[in-house]
């Protein structure tokens, strides 16, 4: 029944937002201001409502996951399939950056290699439910598909590649020295009730914490939308700016935010111009390296091994970037 | 009833502890709650995921943030029974 008020919500926002923008307030239909006031009372409910269908689905999704099941699944796998798994589960699995140490530390207990922890670890934050639907929502299927299967190709070979560089020596010692308890959770029996009360907490706790960055990043995709000139950022992001890549992913490394606020930006930035392998990257960059993650893994690893994760990952996302300006 | 909340300082884990305490005042069970914030002894639960609440040592939550009403049926149903 809430899923038919959200689809009539959703279908009437359109026409809604276009009744009180040049009928009530009877803006001029030229102008910079209402471009840009049209854009923000648009998107701010559509972002809105999409986050909440999402991260509802994707919540009961995870409940179906957990830590101890994926080491279950990744402890006796090969090489390769052990990162394309390790990538694909990090999608699904709840997973939250503070417990990147015990899961590290599980992981490394079990046996899994470590390019395949680190595949999961590349997985989790890079490719985030809220970005794809956003994705889906505002620009369609097939960029929401090409953020995916970009991800995982990222987390997959640069996973694959910092394996293949023996980098054991960079991970503290302490790590290869404990001795995990063997207790850890005891079996839940989880009803679906459970499933979908869980479902409904995931949207209270991400809406509340994010409602406010997918204001802000609609207001300031407003305010491009409406005043920035049409091709000014091609010369930027365009495609032929051969440097466009490197730099945009520069940019974005060390900047992080919650998958929700960057999105309307990249929009923004591609209704600009901007071409969208640029776009992409500079989105991956953003939300997939985290300086609080990073000063977290500071723990286990040590700084060689953290300086190889960021330089490998951050390639990675500029060679995809290169290629898909070279696509499309 | 000895309680444990553990989690190395993120706010999922300060969370935890404010709704587990809550829930024990609503349920008003006596209990002694303490934090654990030392990776190794975290470690020695064997969970893979913070934070994590544990009764009488027993891990009943890792991973994840529960309401005040779910913990409380969580701590209910972890009672010991006394004799």
């Amino acid at each position: 029944m809430l899923l038919g008020v959200w689809i009539l919500l959703y279908a009437s926002l359109m026409p809604l937002v276009d009744f009180f923008v040049f009928k009530i307030v009877n803006l001029p239909s030229d102008s910079a201001f209402t471009s840009a006031l049209h854009f923000f009372l648009y998107e701010v409910p559509k972002v809105l409502l999409l986050l909440m269908l999402i991260v509802f689905g994707i919540g009961i999704v995870r409940t179906y996951f957990s830590p101890e099941k994926t080491r279950a699944i990744l402890e006796r796998k090969s090489l390769f399939t052990g990162n394309v798994l390790a990538s694909l589960l990090g999608i699904v699995t709840p997973f939250c950056s503070c417990s990147a140490v015990p899961l590290f530390i599980g992981f490394v207990e079990a046996g899994i290699p470590l390019g395949v922890t680190f595949s999961f670890l590349i997985a989790a934050p890079m490719i985030n439910e809220v970005a794809v639907v956003l994705l889906f929502g505002l620009f369609g299927w097939k960029t929401a598909l090409l953020y995916v299967s970009t991800g995982l190709l990222i987390a997959i070979t640069t996973g694959f590649v910092i394996g293949k560089l023996k980098v054991e020596r960079f991970v503290e010692d302490w790590v290869y020295q404990i001795r995990s308890g063997q207790q850890g959770m005891i079996e839940e029996h989880v009803t679906f009730t459970d499933r979908f009360e869980r479902g409904y907490q995931a949207v209270r706790d991400i809406v509340s914490k994010v409602w406010l960055y997918i204001v802000i990043g609609i207001a300031v995709g407003a305010g491009i939308h409406g005043y920035v000139p049409q091709d000014f950022m091609a010369g930027l992001m365009g495609k032929s700016a051969w440097w466009s890549v490197p730099v945009s992913v520069l940019i974005g490394v060390p900047l992080y935010s919650n998958a929700a606020g960057i999105i309307p930006v990249v929009q923004a930035l591609l209704e600009k111009g901007a071409s969208l392998g640029t776009a992409l990257a500079f989105m991956m960059s953003v939300i997939g390296l985290s300086l609080p993650e990073t000063i977290i893994l500071r723990k286990v690893l040590k700084l060689p091994l953290i300086a190889i994760f960021l330089s490998v990952v951050t390639i990675g996302i500029m060679i995809v970037g290169y290629v898909f300006n070279f696509v499309y | 009833m000895i309680v444990k909340i553990l989690g190395s300082g993120c706010m999922n884990c300060t969370t935890l502890e404010k709704r587990t305490r809550e829930a024990l005042t609503q349920l008003d069970i006596p209990a002694t709650v303490e934090k654990v914030q030392d990776i190794q002894r975290i470690i020695a639960y064997g969970i893979l995921s913070t934070p994590g609440l544990v009764i009488d040592e027993k891990v009943v939550v890792s991973g994840r943030v529960p309401t005040v009403d779910a913990l409380k049926e969580l701590i209910v149903a972890n009672q010991k029974q006394e004799a």
